[in-house]
């Protein structure tokens, strides 16, 4: 029998009268990454603070290794490493210097701390910046190198709190590499953004949260299959026009999406589909100005999400 | 992977030593910050420096105390004042660290949780030695002549590092409550201005009106001058050095329980 390496149960926190966390539950299972997307103000950065034991819930359970990580919070600290949404170096420290100090204080000894770091120096790419003051770093590397500082102590589980936000795109590709290898060699990763395609390019599961809440989860591929193979997008030269095609394609049964001149709809069967969406607007409508036909993304998730009809999709997903 | 081998709790003398070595990496990593940001330093310096010329020389002529050279009378005061002053930066330190987001990386180390703090006051404690010696320095060269001798020089410098250590405390317990730098310093200037300026440390109380005299006599700048001028300037001094030590041992208790139970809070 052997917990998850990471486990929330109903956790609950409240900041005044804002309630940051309202019963949130899942689990990441060993070896694999979680995305935790959600937008702004969803609770991301509250449940990783709980899970990293900087913070107490109010209500509700979460463990790291099967370790409390309220009643066994010193331990949970042995195990997990923690990177945060800014950047917590030092910047009057140089950037080995940063890395030694975090090692001595994860209870790596001196001379163990000090080769874990230029090992880690190396793997981020900063060694020839290792002797620098933190201060004089770009963004990507101050990142880099607080990501490095989580990593001191090999932990089996790390949490990394929008590790890629304000970062160059090189930057976050480099990073995203970093995630990728150390989720090869084993590390139970968490990672909160509001990047779709951080999450779906990075994890192995995603839970999108809103309001303090799971609104819904499953792999990426299930993610987007529940939006159907393809969307089809219509553009009108007049928002008229479009409400003319919206009235026409709902009258046979589509589920058009979208507002103003643009419509948007799903189609589970493929981009064959196309010439029946085309027909149900003859007589009805006006040709549309554009016809595209696109891969659905996450962004198409993360919409219905944030607009409620999450259910409507979860239907049609197992109706699938 | 779901073996994981758990350390065993290590015994509580390995803690205590596990402790220790967490202040002191702490507390190194605040002086390197300290030294690497000398303009701090310099500022820290340079100001009580202006208050000795400035009374030395611009306001001491116009300042009389009885059977006292005014500059052996001064320079006790100079020393209250360069600590209280100094531990300002305690409070802007820590609150810059708390907006940083080092304190939450701490937070999620296997590290002693009394590190941070400790870390903190005792890397002030070494900024203060620096102060004090360099105060020493400047007052000699202005003709500070400590008439009772270096046994009593070094016992007050003693007192006044023992109450610098206190007055930190009570700016950890400032700092750990704002996470702004600049509001931090705002609430503390003000108080460490009207403690050092109702006390007696650059002008006799009895120069004051009687009820500021009041406000003067019971204050611990206050103790802490007059027990300083007591063993620098001779006399008997074993009271004025007990209330002293007093006011610090409660300033000590009373803030290292308020920043403990503080930084216990914060994330709940």
């Amino acid at each position: 029998m052997s917990s998850p390496p990471i486990q929330a149960e109903g956790l609950r926190k409240n900041f005044g009268k804002v309630t940051a966390l309202d019963g949130l539950s899942f689990q990441v299972p060993a070896g694999s990454v979680l995305g935790l997307l959600g937008p702004n103000g969803s609770g991301k950065t509250t449940a990783v603070s709980i899970l990293s034991t900087s913070l107490r819930p109010d209500a509700g359970h979460a463990s790291v290794c099967g370790l409390d990580v309220v009643a066994d919070a010193a331990a949970v600290r042995g195990l997990i490493g923690f990177a945060g949404q800014f950047a917590a170096v030092d910047p009057n420290l140089t950037g080995r210097e940063n890395l030694v100090l975090i090692g001595r204080l994860s209870r790596v000894g001196r001379s163990q701390a000090r080769g874990r770091a230029d090992e880690l120096l190396d793997s981020f790419g900063l060694t020839s910046a290792a002797g620098r003051l933190a201060r004089t770093y770009s963004g990507g590397m101050r990142r880099r190198l607080d990501v490095a500082a989580a990593l001191l102590h090999r932990p089996p589980v790390l949490f990394l709190d929008e590790p890629t936000t304000g970062l160059d795109p090189e930057s976050r590709l480099g990073l995203w590499e970093s995630v990728r290898s150390l989720a090869q060699s084993g590390t139970t990763v968490l990672l909160t953004t509001q990047y779709l395609d951080e999450a779906d390019a990075l994890s192995d599961q995603i839970v999108i949260i809103n309001s303090g809440r799971v609104v819904d989860t499953g792999t990426p591929a299930e993610l987007k299959s529940r939006l159907g193979a393809v969307v089809f997008s219509l553009g009108f030269a007049t928002p008229d026009q479009a409400e003319a095609a919206r009235a026409a394609l709902a009258s046979r049964g589509y589920q058009p999406e979208g507002s103003g001149t643009d419509i948007a709809v799903r189609s589970g069967s493929g981009s064959g589909e196309l010439t029946q969406v085309l027909r149900a607007l003859e007589g009805r409508a006006p040709d549309p100005a554009s016809v595209a036909v696109r891969e659905p993304t996450l962004d198409d998730v993360f919409l219905a999400v944030t607009r409620g009809g999450i259910s409507q999709i979860s239907e049609k997903g197992k109706a699938a | 992977m779901t073996a994981i081998a758990l350390r065993a709790r290590p015994p509580a003398t390995g803690r205590a030593a596990a402790a220790f070595w967490d202040t002191a990496d702490v507390a190194w990593r605040n002086l390197l910050t300290l030294l690497r940001t000398p303009q701090a330093l310099i500022f820290a310096t340079i100001q009580p420096v202006l208050f000795v010329l400035l009374f030395r020389y611009a306001f001491g002529g116009a300042i009389r105390v009885p059977g006292v050279n005014y500059v052996d009378y001064l320079m006790p005061g100079i020393f209250g004042q360069a600590v209280c002053f100094g531990a300002v930066g305690t409070a802007v330190g820590l609150s810059t660290d708390l907006r940083s987001g080092i304190l939450v990386r701490f937070r999620t180390l296997p590290m002693a949780r009394t590190a941070v703090l400790g870390g903190r006051t005792i890397a002030d404690l070494a900024r203060n030695l620096l102060v004090v010696a360099v105060m020493v320095g400047v007052g000699f060269a202005v003709g500070f002549r400590s008439p009772d001798g270096a046994a009593g020089l070094l016992a007050a410098i003693g007192l006044v590092i023992a109450f610098a250590f206190a007055v930190s405390w009570g700016l950890v317990a400032l700092g750990l409550r704002v996470s702004d730098p600049e509001a931090a310093q705002a609430a503390a200037v003000p108080v460490m201005f009207l403690l050092v300026f109702t006390s007696s440390a650059f002008v006799p109380l009895d120069s004051m009106p009687g009820w500021l005299q009041v406000v003067g006599a019971h204050q611990p700048v206050n103790a802490l001058v007059t027990a300083e001028r007591a063993l620098i300037l001779g006399g008997p001094a074993a009271h004025d050095v007990l209330v002293s030590l007093i006011w610090t041992a409660g300033i000590l208790l009373v803030f290292a329980v308020l920043s403990a139970r503080s930084y216990a809070r914060m994330g709940r």
